[in-house]
């Protein structure tokens, strides 16, 4: 009998991995200099402030060293990227008007049906700048504004922007945070006033399409008392033989009483390295809930972060990481709880094949004044073969004892009685095998919208393909 | 020509020899009863006869329905027509007891079923198991109780309609309500699907209501004795001392 046998990883991906000829774009040279620096500020029609914001921002990226406790990221040299990319388009409010390349782009992604089904508001970036953006009437109607940064920076929100830009992510975090502030691009901007309950999602697509680029768009979300919002955050590239770069970063304000969810799919394309960085911070009462699929990317340091600084907030991190050959993806989640009655709960999958490492990284932290907190950790890795590897490395920094902490790891195999047990059912291994994985899977894909849902499946079976034989 | 027909089988589980030398030979809609005091090898019978890769066939041949199926994989060995019900079945979070079955009916058959076909004859046999219908929509035998889960390998025996069955200690852990219950599910696949059995206990509570044609001892290993139905009732009485 013969078995099928599909080599994966660039074959079955077409629906990410086609690109389009990049023509008549401007782009700034390769390198980080002041001077580049300048010419992004210039062309981006930047304020002072914000011109000044990022000379400093350069500053402190020359300063700080490359993270040495986490993937190798040696493989990426900032001279070889290119930092900003402009497509040959103004933004367009009309799907219409988008040029007709970028536009086969996002249709062969699935993103105008998406919108059109089950969405309130959409932006589409094109490598370095937002090219589609639509927000439906009645959620305007309502005051919610959903924009892009760049209108956001020099609009009737500058101040509100200026009190919030990497105020939550400062330049000083890290290496990576300093350069995003150097150089970041496109990105949305969304602000919920009081009270404003929005019942469908926001979503935002970021396609990088131009090689060795990187992209750097900058997302702040300020969702105010007693209001709600989902935003939805896809993320995708096709794949070149020179590395790509992204380090986006996203800023979540979650106001009294406010509720955010925020879901990614991420699936970057496998020579990418994704060192992204994504916090909140919760007022009394708010709730954060992350859910988190990654799938892309080369290698990836990502570890949403939630500030639990007012009393009774509470934050939710539920996700899902599948690396296959040639992946390091280091994620999980970071929680502090600083004030009363906090609660965190960490819920992550993670699934490594063909020789991919991945690895759970959190930190939990609960200060003197968090008396009274909940936290919970839980997560479970997958091992499909012998060659892959799978990590655990929890911390804790607990430094009241009024609070309880509850923390469960566990790291397996796929189970050979499993599989076969199903296969005594007439399914073949492979399918046996991406069920298990799907089950595994089953908890995060419940969290997602139903197209994402779907989608997260799709991938787990392109995944599973071929990783027999 | 028997529907199943083992030859000279000997299986090995990693280096140890476990059965040696065994040869059965099954007709079509024939009940065959597998017997033996724990330890036997009763159940490596069962794991090797369905394909399991730790069970090794070290010599001998099996054919089903005329070809031989040594070589095959489990869910080849499905399709051509053969079912276990497991031991211990095993729990598969992420997929319900319903849209599983449908999903193996339609991976066996390369049919699509009809869906109001389907929840029809669901629905009629998980109440001749007097089978909760709630559980059809929980994830596969995840937190079942031991009764549960043999009544959910015999629910998928009836849907799947196998040619040949083997049921692996299916009245092991199960009440007497339950094991009448489960009964009547293997006596309606007897009847109604005209389907042959090999089962495998080492009591006989299960087959109080059955027909059986034919009664096979394994002991160490080996088939020390085989005869009709009648050889139940013997065991009964005297256990399997004088075959030690």
């Amino acid at each position: 009998m013969e078995k099928e046998r599909t080599e994966v990883d660039e074959l079955d991906r077409s629906i990410y991995d086609f690109r389009y000829e990049e023509k008549d774009f401007y782009r700034v040279r390769e390198g980080l200099t002041e001077e580049i620096v300048l010419e992004i500020s210039k062309e981006k029609n930047d304020p002072e402030w914000m011109r000044k914001k990022r000379l400093e921002a350069l500053k402190i990226y020359n300063e700080l060293k490359v993270p040495d406790w986490g993937p190798d990221i040696s493989g990426l040299n900032i001279d070889d990227i290119v930092t900003y990319v402009r497509p040959n388009t103004a933004m367009k409010g009309s799907w219409d008007e988008v040029p007709e390349d970028i536009k086969n782009t996002f249709e062969r992604l699935g993103i105008p049906q998406a919108e059109r089904k089950s969405l309130a508001g959409v932006g589409a970036q094109y490598d370095s700048e937002l090219v589609y953006h639509n927000v439906k009437d009645e959620v305007s109607e309502l005051g919610v504004v959903y924009t892009d940064m760049e209108s956001a920076l020099t609009g009737e929100y500058e101040q509100m922007v200026r009190d919030h830009f990497m105020k939550l992510v400062p330049p000083t975090d890290h290496k990576f945070a300093a350069l995003h502030g150097a150089v970041w691009s496109g990105g949305s901007f969304v602000y919920v006033p009081p009270g404003v309950r929005v019942d469908i999602p926001l979503q935002s697509y970021f396609r990088l399409n131009a090689a060795g680029a990187g992209q750097f768009e900058h997302t702040l979300i300020i969702v105010s008392e007693g209001a709600e919002l989902h935003f939805i955050e896809g993320c995708s590239a096709p794949k070149y033989n020179v590395a790509n770069l992204h380090a986006g970063c996203v800023e979540l304000y979650v106001g009294k009483n406010a509720k955010l969810r925020y879901s990614t799919i991420e699936n970057w394309s496998k020579n990418m390295y994704n060192l992204n960085t994504k916090r909140a911070i919760c007022e009394e009462g708010g709730i954060i809930e992350w859910i988190s699929g990654s799938f892309g990317s080369h290698v990836s340091y990502l570890y949403p972060s939630s500030i639990l600084k007012g009393d009774d907030s509470h934050a939710e991190f539920t996700g899902i990481t599948f690396a296959g050959s040639g992946q390091n993806l280091d994620t999980g989640a970071k929680m502090v709880h600083i004030g009363k009655r906090t609660s965190s709960f960490i819920n992550t999958k993670s699934i490594s094949k063909a020789g991919g490492i991945s690895t759970y990284r959190s930190s939990v932290i609960i200060t003197e004044g968090a008396v009274d907190s909940k936290a919970s950790v839980s997560c479970a890795s997958l091992m499909l073969d012998d060659i892959s590897r799978s990590d655990t490395v929890p911390a804790m920094d607990i430094r009241t004892d009024r609070a309880d902490v509850g923390h469960e790891a566990k790291i397996g195999r796929i189970s050979d009685d499993a599989v076969f047990y199903l296969m005594s059912r007439g399914i073949p291994e492979e399918d046996a095998k991406a069920m298990i994985v799907s089950g595994f899977a089953d908890p995060v894909s419940k969290e997602l919208p139903l197209e994402y849902a779907v989608e997260m499946n799709n991938l787990i079976q392109l995944e599973m393909k071929g990783a027999i034989g | 020509m028997a529907l199943l027909e083992i030859k000279d089988l000997c299986v090995a589980v990693e280096d140890n020899e476990i059965l040696k030398d065994i040869s059965i030979s099954i007709g079509k809609g024939e009940t065959h009863v597998l017997m033996g005091p724990n330890g036997a090898g009763k159940s490596t019978l069962g794991n090797a006869l369905m394909g399991n890769p730790s069970y090794r066939v070290t010599k001998g041949r099996i054919f089903f329905n005329g070809l031989d199926i040594k070589d095959e994989s489990p869910d080849r060995r499905a399709k051509a027509g053969m079912f276990m019900s497991f031991q211990n079945p095993l729990e598969i979070p992420g997929i319900s007891l319903s849209s599983f079955i449908r999903n193996a009916i339609i991976l066996q058959t390369g049919q699509k079923i009809k869906l109001t076909e389907f929840r029809k004859s669901l629905s009629d046999n998980m109440k001749l198991l007097s089978f909760d219908s709630a559980y059809k929509d929980r994830d596969l035998n995840v937190g079942f109780s031991g009764g549960e889960k043999k009544k959910a390998e015999i629910l998928q025996m009836l849907m799947l309609k196998p040619k040949f069955a083997i049921l692996d200690e299916t009245d092991s852990g199960l009440d007497v309500d339950a094991v009448r219950t489960v009964s009547e599910g293997i006596r309606e696949y007897q009847k109604q699907k005209d389907g042959a059995l090999l089962i495998i206990t080492h009591s006989t509570r299960i087959l109080d209501s059955l027909s059986v044609d034919r009664t096979h001892i394994l002991v160490k290993g080996r088939i020390v004795a085989s005869g009709d139905g009648s050889l139940v009732d013997e065991v009964n009485l005297n256990g399997f001392e004088k075959y030690m």
